[in-house]
């Protein structure tokens, strides 16, 4: 791949730049030679086979690679034009401005409040209690939550419904104010219809933050993002405007995945 | 219905057969093991609950002034230290007025316990105005006396010269028993006492009181070291050579046995830095030595289970490695972790041999007062009473075992009550 060309073509600014980055697992090698621009306010998908990569390049968004030992990151990312693997990067900071949603809806034991109000807490970010309270319903109104919840905030966020507990922890995640959300296959344990609401959600979100999504779901992708990016055996086999890619993609490899011939 | 669901081949009978046998094999296995501790649990309580009750002896006394107090001030440490054998022997003649002969007079004065004057002394110096009076009190019986109310003595079996209490003896105590001299009472005693050379004197009190501030220093020291030990380990150090070292290590010292810890505790703590002997401070500091492995193991296993994904949350929020730490992962793990301090520390309260190597195995009559005081523990007073000769210590050992079964039923109570109230909050 030709390293310094701009790879999207969408034309809005990045926010984001990846560019040759290779990740290692102890000697294996997980990501090769990847460059992606991530586009400001708007929706970019990591499509992919199971083991492609995916997750792991989107881990190196935020650094979360830095919690697996044998992890190795190699490249040059930026975020705003800075370079995220300095040293001088706080790592903290890093993931206060870049939020993260898990495959798995993770939920602290906590309440629903307490849940929404850790990160405000740790960052210090409310100047009161009412202001604290301000923050968790605006984030939990984002998330689309409020209305199902405002009456029981002192309830465990691990006694609502899946997709709930999914949508409290875009809330938790959106608490921090964060410019970028990342989310790692957010719907993979959900029903069609709480997917949908979350689809739904993100669409409306994209106004505000840029999303990075990871999805084994073609039409999941096609449905909500403006960009996809294709991923296979640890390569970036093509990346670009949505429609494009899965209705006239130029690589062999995508048309072959999309068709439904590997995977 | 089709066929093929009602025919048993013969493999299929004999994979049931083999289900059947195994369920079997376990259910026996089972059964065996319980009706060891059964056999064992009502050996001991059969031989333990007598001494829950003590043979108590009515005696007239007349607190004669000339006996007691010729001084006539009523000082109350000269009443603690007057004699009161001849009046509890005045008292006894009233029902046995034969024994006169100086022999006889001490027989019959030795079927109360050594104790019964220096409680009598006690009375009187804490109600001095006894003196003068007369009045019916009841004093402890000897141990052999107690032994023979309870029918643990048969004088028919048990020919007289293999007896320490003679025939006549025995006379003398139905003459008292027919009188109405003789009850069995709740022996508090037993819980209020320290030790004693007399089996009815003898309580466990100062060895449970040693054996709690022994626990209580090895809690102090065993929970913060063992569980700072363990999130280090599980949440902060670097996988290298250096921690698979330090986790073999660990998993050695929890197989030591705990003997070895009572030689380094003799070693260190004693011949090396000089802190004083036979005390539940060194005493817990051991136990602490030995429990803190079962502690580390326990936690780390427990900070093991704790799913990444809480971890995960936090840092994705931008919460610390030390904020993800202290905020989730150890308040999810700190029931487990405080189960598996009370499981070990359980351990410990039944633990001996260390102890005996720090010399916590001294006769300890009165009740210590802090960790400095010379002290035993429970299982110690066990040893001791297991090994002495006298008859009567042989319920003792049994009800003092009973004890420390109780307080470890309890910890151990304590520690499902505490994991299932903590684990309740969500
Ligand atoms: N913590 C890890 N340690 C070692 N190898 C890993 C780890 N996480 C992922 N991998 C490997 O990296 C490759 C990419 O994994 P991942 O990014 O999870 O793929 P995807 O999310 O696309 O399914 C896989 O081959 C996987 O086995
Ligand atoms: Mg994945």
């Amino acid at each position: 791949m030709n390293t310094d060309a701009p790879v999207s073509d969408s034309g809005a600014k990045p926010i984001m730049t990846a560019r040759n980055v290779d990740v290692f697992y102890g000697k294996k090698q997980a990501i090769d030679n990847v460059s992606l621009d991530i586009p400001e306010n708007q929706i970019t998908a990591l499509i992919g086979p199971s083991g492609c990569g995916k997750s792991t390049f989107l881990r190196c968004f935020n650094r979360m690679n830095d919690t697996i030992q044998i992890c190795r990151v190699k490249g040059d990312i930026k975020f705003a034009g800075q370079d995220i693997y300095d040293p001088k990067v706080d790592v903290v900071a890093l993931r206060s401005r870049i939020g993260m949603v898990f495959q798995k809806a993770n939920p602290f034991p906590k309440s629903i409040f307490d849940n929404v109000a850790y990160g405000p807490r740790i960052h210090s970010l409310s100047e009161s209690k009412d202001h604290l309270e301000d923050i968790v319903i605006t984030s939990l109104k984002r998330a689309g939550l409020y209305d199902e919840v405002s009456d029981r905030l002192d309830e465990p966020g691990t006694s609502l419904s899946g997709g709930q507990q999914q949508r409290l922890c875009i809330a938790r995640a959106i608490a921090v104010d964060p410019q970028i959300i990342l989310m790692d296959e957010p719907c993979s344990a959900l029903d069609p219809i709480a997917t949908a609401i979350i689809e739904e959600l993100m669409d409306s979100m994209k106004e505000k933050y840029t999303i990075v999504i990871v999805t084994h779901s073609m039409q999941q992708a096609a449905r909500v993002s403006q960009q996809t990016a294709f991923f296979h055996l640890g390569e970036l086999v093509e990346s670009g405007d949505t429609k494009q890619i899965f209705t006239n993609p130029e690589k062999e490899r995508t048309q072959n995945y999309i068709s439904g011939r590997i995977g | 219905m089709p066929d093929y669901l009602l025919t048993t081949s013969p493999q299929m009978a004999k994979r049931h057969a083999r289900h059947k046998r195994f369920q079997w094999y376990g259910r026996i296995a089972i059964a065996i093991s319980i009706s060891f501790m059964l056999f064992m649990f009502t050996a001991i309580f059969f031989r333990g609950i007598g001494a829950f009750q003590k043979t108590m002896v009515a005696v007239d006394v007349q607190f004669t002034e000339a006996n007691l107090d010729p001084s006539g001030n009523r000082n109350s440490s000269d009443l603690l230290r007057a004699n009161y054998k001849p009046i509890l022997l005045q008292g006894l003649q009233q029902v046995v007025p034969e024994a006169t002969s100086r022999q006889d007079r001490n027989r019959l004065y030795g079927l109360l316990s050594n104790g019964a004057a220096f409680d009598l002394g006690e009375r009187v110096s804490n109600k001095p105005a006894m003196v003068g009076t007369s009045e019916r009190v009841w004093v402890a019986a000897s141990s052999e006396v107690d032994l023979y109310v309870k029918g643990k003595i048969d004088p028919v079996e048990i020919p007289e010269e293999l007896r320490r209490l003679k025939d006549q003896d025995i006379a003398w105590v139905e003459a008292l028993r027919e009188k109405g001299q003789i009850k069995k009472k709740f022996n508090t005693a037993f819980f209020t006492n320290g030790d004693s050379r007399e089996p009815e004197m003898a309580g466990i009190l100062s060895a449970a009181i040693g054996s709690f501030f022994s626990l209580l220093i090895c809690f102090l020291i065993a929970f913060p070291l063992g569980i700072l030990t363990a999130v280090y380990l599980e949440e902060y150090a670097k996988k290298s050579r250096f921690t698979d070292i330090i986790e073999v290590n660990i998993n050695n010292l929890a197989a030591v046995p705990s003997i070895v810890f009572g030689l380094l505790g003799l070693a260190i703590f004693l011949n090396f830095f000089g802190l004083p002997r036979s005390t539940p401070l060194v005493g817990g500091m051991v136990l602490a030595l030995m429990t803190l492995p079962t502690i580390i193991i326990a936690s780390r296993s427990i900070l093991r289970s704790i799913p990444q994904a809480t971890r995960d949350a936090a840092l994705g929020l931008g919460a610390s490695k030390t904020q993800t730490t202290f905020h989730h992962v150890v308040p999810l793990a700190m029931p487990g972790m405080l189960t598996g301090t009370i499981l070990g520390m359980a351990r410990a309260l039944g633990e001996t041999a260390p102890l005996l190597m720090i010399g916590m195995v001294a006769f300890i009559v009165d009740v210590p007062k802090g960790v400095t005081d010379v002290a035993t523990a429970l299982p110690v007073q066990i040893f001791l009473w297991a090994d002495s000769p006298e008859k009567g210590f042989v319920e003792l050992t049994s009800a003092a075992i009973m004890v420390l079964l109780v307080f470890l039923v309890l910890m151990n109570v304590f520690a499902v009550y505490l994991r299932r109230k903590l684990e309740r909050r969500w």
